[in-house]
């Protein structure tokens, strides 16, 4: 009896959610329009591949294997040969100006040091990229065999097979990325203003007063953006699928499992926020100061192993680090939840705590 | 039946401190089954936070608190389904339609689907709001909005009632229906507590308590109240009310004197036998002719009751938290 009625006060809460939500155009919209939107912009515009940076050559052997080689390195498409100058210091003036990012010396006596199997010539990189300052580091270790009089090395030192994304593109692991990212922002955001925004309001004088429990109020309150967060989830990999190739090599089920897991995370400490911030504004603030660290040391933006030892256990408290592990798993790799008991684990127990802490920090007090 | 139990709410000598600030202090409320207990004063007096005390939504820093036999915050939670609680501010929800608002409370307090459907047409026909069915509560009048949050708080036939100035933002007919819709739910046998600054609101009160600085001046019923009060009221009819006020003021025995178009209105101590004899001595130009006895009002009653007392800063009452 009791649970039927608790049944019903949740219900309640919920329906009125979601009409409210339903009546407010612009937020209805923004729930497709966020994912829709950021998916294009992300997937065209992060590329971590470095190509085409611009540079210049400076010929001073005037050789034809000078000549050889600039091909070689043209064809290998990760500079873009922007023109030719006679000395090097014109060559540094270029990049000074920011015209290019490198340039390439060909020193007169180019045979003599391939003769003597010394550097042939002399790159010069504006490092301030580290991006491209190493994609052109690259370049130095490139092998130009065949240019030489000598037979050609039998086989290379070591042999390299990529999986998952052999062609090396950035949508493959930025689309799933996008899914943690997006959801981070979009469900914190909606339950973080949903209980400030009765208090502002002064529903929440009234709501107090009712038979209504604190654990009924935040149940009801996140389960229609549960859905939300599934609809954004599936127009993230749908058109990511669609439109950037990227595959979903998991079941539906695990990804299905695997984000639920995160949208409750996620939609738990919206609520915590909810009941500390007083104002909406207040809300907005402590929720973007959960997406940037979000964004930036999740594993979304660069590989996590790459970060400091501090940054990692600061990451390692975000809900977004775990999924992002879970996701790309899940939909690049084919892998499943029980492939990372830590992260799911995790993500279950955040879920758990942040529910008792979100109603036990809501009391029916005005004092 | 103990005495008690006859009692709607017997408050007994709670305090509320802010910090430095007393909201509301040493008071003693008791409210009789059925009746409409009137609480009148200025803005904040401290009558908002005795509702909030009354209700279990702040603790009181001294004092003991029974609602309908609960002790109070102890048992609040079991006193919630048995209240119904009209905030001060509007508090439905404004893109909720007035069907969906009044489906939600209900839902809220756990009425069976039939029950529920019942209850709200037969709401809807009593506060007159069957045309705005389908119509969102933001874009109703005042007095449609208040009638609908009268509607919600007694969705669950409470047995108190707590109003936090119901009628401030409507006309005065609407005012008149909603009075005549309290008495209809006293006489069913609701017990009634509403706050007003209204001086013909509190009239119509079976009992009444005037608050002023977090204190009740004065307590009883109105007609009782204005039986034994300390004043005599006088009118004057003058040229020069403005030199006369300003006159009159000045002397201890003149409680108050107010302006009313062309008359004067004196309220002086019964410590005078011949009010008017006296009029006539402080003020040469006045004859027998210019001074009339009329009846104490209310808000007669209000004036001498407030005011008396040192003015420290107001107690917070409104609608913040």
């Amino acid at each position: 009896m009791t649970l039927m009625a608790s049944l019903r006060r949740i219900k309640a809460i919920t329906t009125k959610e979601m009409r409210q939500l339903k009546r407010d155009r612009i937020t209805f919209a923004m729930i497709v329009m966020i994912p829709l939107i950021q998916l294009l912009l992300f997937g065209y515009a992060i590329n971590t591949d470095v190509r085409n940076v611009p540079v210049v050559v400076v010929d001073q052997s005037e050789s034809v294997d000078g000549r050889w080689i600039v091909e070689a390195i043209r064809a290998s498409q990760v500079v873009s040969i922007e023109g030719y100058y006679a000395t090097a210091t014109a060559a540094e003036a270029a990049i000074t100006r920011g015209e290019v990012r490198a340039a390439l010396i060909l020193p007169p006596n180019l045979e003599h040091k391939q003769a003597n199997n010394e550097p042939i010539g002399q790159w010069i990189i504006d490092g301030s990229d580290t991006m491209v300052a190493a994609a052109i580091s690259q370049l130095r270790n490139m092998p130009l065999a065949h240019i030489s009089d000598q037979p050609l090395a039998s086989s290379p030192t070591f042999e390299v097979a990529l999986f998952y994304n052999p062609e090396q593109r950035s949508a493959v692991n930025i689309v799933p990325g996008l899914i943690a990212v997006i959801l981070t922002m979009t469900m914190i955001l909606f339950t973080s203003a949903a209980i400030v925004r009765e208090r502002e309001k002064g529903n929440l004088e009234l709501l107090i007063t009712t038979p209504i429990k604190p654990l009924e109020l935040m149940l009801g309150k996140i389960l229609p953006y549960i859905v939300v967060g599934l609809i954004q989830m599936s127009i993230i990999l749908g058109l990511g699928h669609l439109i950037f190739d990227v595959p979903l090599n998991g079941t539906i089920a695990q990804l299905l499992l695997g984000t639920l897991l995160f949208i409750a995370a996620s939609l738990t400490l919206g609520l915590i926020i909810s009941t500390i911030a007083t104002t909406q504004l207040q809300a907005m603030q402590m929720t973007i100061f959960i997406i940037l660290p979000t964004i930036l040391l999740s594993g979304f933006m660069f590989p996590f192993e790459a970060m400091p030892k501090p940054a990692q256990w600061i990451a390692e408290l975000l809900p977004a680090t775990h999924f992002m592990r879970i996701i790309r798993a899940i939909v690049l790799r084919g892998g499943q939840l029980s492939d990372l008991p830590f992260d799911t684990l995790w993500l279950l127990g955040f879920t758990l705590l942040g529910i008792i802490v979100a109603s036990l920090r809501f009391t029916k007090r005005l004092d | 039946m103990s005495p008690s139990s006859q009692l709607a709410i017997d408050a007994r000598g709670i305090s509320k401190q802010f910090g430095q600030l007393e909201a509301v202090s040493n008071l003693n409320l008791q409210v009789q089954q059925g009746h409409i207990y009137g609480f009148l004063g200025p803005n904040g007096c401290g009558k908002s936070t005795t509702i909030r005390m009354l209700t279990g939504l702040m603790t009181p820093t001294h004092g003991t608190i029974t609602c309908l036999g609960l002790s109070i915050p102890q048992q609040a939670e079991q006193l919630r389904s048995r209240i119904g609680y009209m905030t001060q501010k509007f508090s439905l929800y404004d893109d909720l339609t007035v069907k969906e608002n009044l489906r939600f409370i209900a839902d809220i307090y756990g009425l069976s689907p039939n029950a529920c459907k019942r209850k709200i047409d037969q709401l809807q026909s009593t506060y007159n709001l069957v045309p705005q069915t389908n119509q969102l509560a933001a874009t109703l009048s005042g007095g449609q909005k208040q009638r609908l949050a009268l509607a919600c708080a007694c969705i669950n036939n409470p047995e108190l009632l707590f109003l936090d100035e119901p009628t401030s933002a409507v006309d005065p007919q609407n005012r008149r229906d909603f009075w005549e819709q309290l008495f209809d739910l006293s006489e069913q046998g609701t017990s009634i507590l509403v706050t007003t600054h209204y001086m013909d609101e509190a009239e119509r009160c079976h009992q009444l308590a005037i608050m002023e600085q977090g204190h009740i001046r004065a307590n009883g019923n109105p007609q009782a109240l204005l039986a034994k009060m300390e004043v005599n009221v006088l009118e004057i009819t003058a040229n020069n009310l403005r030199q006369l006020k300003s006159q009159l003021s000045q002397l201890s025995q003149v409680r108050s004197a107010a302006q009313l178009g062309d008359r004067l209105r004196v309220l002086i101590t019964k410590e005078i036998n011949d009010p008017t004899q006296w009029l006539k001595q402080q003020c040469s130009t006045l004859d027998e002719r210019n001074i009339s006895h009329v009846n104490a009002s209310l808000e007669d009653l209000f004036v001498t009751v407030t005011g008396k007392h040192p003015h420290n800063a107001g107690a917070p009452d409104d609608t913040h938290g």
